[in-house]
């Protein structure tokens, strides 16, 4: 087990998320340990690691979910998103989401209609006038790849739609409010491999206008979708670089015994 | 609904076609130069292997990639197995093509013109309608074609054992000798080269299949 974590930072793009020293713990265990990294606008970043690693616990982090949690606790570091400090007392959470939005593991749907999926973040920043909201729904379903399979039945209930199309609408309505990052907890595990195939697509069509930030299980998904990917072992980053050096080269022998397989 | 990395494997389809391309181009540059006493088509022969030499460096990166990456599957995985196979079969190609010109070179310095040419043009023809077959049969998933080249290697086979019989009938003076030797190297890349195009249309046999 390597010890050291140097500050990996990223070459060839534009930070948009900088990670500084970052430790954190649930009560007194302390979950990540001395994290640095840079993420890139616009790219691809996969989080790959054994369960229990702290990557989803890390991705939380970037839109504060991880205040819901009571003894959920930074205990040093920062991380900085835009050059602002998401801790900052002067931060609101609420805010923050609007910027960092979040897809998870299981699609939850609201029990409404496909259309009122998508225009409920809108409606709540009250936004009233239907031209707009119907603009929204059609750049959002069309974003996530979904108008041309929904678009004749906007009204009726989203929880009528197939696995890979509630992912895919989740994905539209965390577009809705025009975040500039996704966070994605491992949003293919409850889809077929072609529902997984679309959202892989989708991902890659959305790197375009969106920093994307994604974990998953799926070292293959990773190698498939990620520009730059992130091993995580212990609550430590052994390695991060980009995906193609990291899957065919690893500097790490631990990142090459995960990959391989081979670990533990 | 084709998966957005799908032109990955049309870039090395590509770089397939062009290696391919590269060293039947060779090949026939030093054949001709060889029976035409024409240096600067040697030298260009030989200028092309450089080349060849780093696609086949790229066609075996971007298949390593592809496999690493990709995770492929049933023909995908075959045709990236072609690609690693058939791009090591030009380049060895390309390598006899050289190995024709710097030979060539040496009878012209020695001798001034290339002489007797033996069965050469006929098996230059031979070959160099093999690879270019062979390359067709891999772009165009053409079967038939395939067996057609493979069918063909045995006319070169004959026509080179017959350069060698030339050779065993001798002559006195050494010069001469070396010069013969020269020739049948000559004639045996040639028969090389029929070889490495027969093996990539047996590749395209097996991708097909």
């Amino acid at each position: 087990m390597s010890t050291s974590n140097p500050s990996q930072t990223t070459s060839g793009g534009t930070p948009i998320i900088k990670i500084r020293n970052f430790d954190f713990a649930y009560g007194d265990a302390q979950a990540l340990f001395d994290i640095n990294m840079d993420i890139n606008a616009k790219e691809v970043t996969a989080f790959i690691g054994p369960s229990g690693c702290g990557k989803s616990t890390f991705l939380r982090c970037f839109n504060r979910m991880n205040d819901l949690i009571d003894i959920a606790r930074i205990k040093a570091g920062e991380i900085k998103i835009s050059d602002v400090n998401i801790y900052d007392k002067n931060v609101d959470a609420i805010e923050l989401r609007k910027h960092v939005g979040m897809v998870f593991q299981k699609s939850n749907p609201f029990p409404k209609s496909i259309y009122d999926n998508i225009a409920y973040g809108l409606r709540i920043q009250g936004v009233k006038k239907k031209s707009e909201l119907d603009e929204v729904v059609e750049r959002c379903l069309r974003d996530a790849a979904l108008w041309d399979e929904v678009k004749d039945r906007l009204s009726e209930s989203a929880l009528g739609m197939s696995g890979g199309q509630q992912q895919r609408l989740c994905i539209a309505r965390a577009l809705a409010v025009r975040p500039e990052i996704l966070l994605m907890d491992e949003p293919c595990s409850a889809l077929d491999p072609i529902a997984t195939a679309k959202v892989e697509e989708l991902i890659h069509e959305l790197k375009k206008d969106y920093t994307i930030v994604i974990v998953t299980h799926s070292m293959q998904q990773a190698a498939r979708v990620s520009d730059r990917t992130a091993f995580f072992y212990l609550g430590k980053l052994i390695e991060y670089g980009q995906t193609d050096q990291i899957f065919m080269n690893p500097r790490d022998p631990q990142t090459e015994a995960y990959i391989s397989g081979r670990f533990g | 609904m084709k998966p957005f990395y799908t032109h990955e494997l049309e870039d090395l389809r590509t770089k397939l076609i062009l290696i391919g391309e590269k060293a039947n181009e060779a090949a026939r540059l030093a054949i001709d130069g060889f029976l035409e006493d024409d240096l600067s088509k040697l030298n260009q022969a030989i200028s092309l292997d450089d080349a060849i030499d780093e696609l086949e460096v790229e066609i075996d990166q971007a298949s390593v990639r592809y496999i690493t990456l990709r995770s492929p599957v049933s023909s995908d995985v075959r045709f990236i197995l072609v690609a690693i196979k058939a791009s090591h079969d030009l380049e060895r190609a390309g390598d006899e093509a050289h190995n024709i010109a710097l030979r060539a070179k040496n009878i012209l310095n020695q001798d001034g013109r290339s002489g007797d040419t033996m069965t050469i043009k006929q098996m230059s023809q031979l070959t160099c309608l093999m690879m270019k077959d062979a390359i067709t049969a891999l772009v165009e998933k053409n079967l038939e074609l395939a067996h057609a080249v493979i069918q063909r290697d045995k006319e070169v086979n004959a026509l080179h054992k017959e350069n060698f019989k030339i050779l065993t009938i001798g002559s006195a003076d050494n010069s001469e000798t070396s010069t013969a030797f020269q020739k049948v190297f000559i004639s045996k890349s040639i028969e090389r080269i029929a070889d490495h195009a027969k093996n990539l249309a047996e590749e395209v046999i097996y991708l097909l299949k």
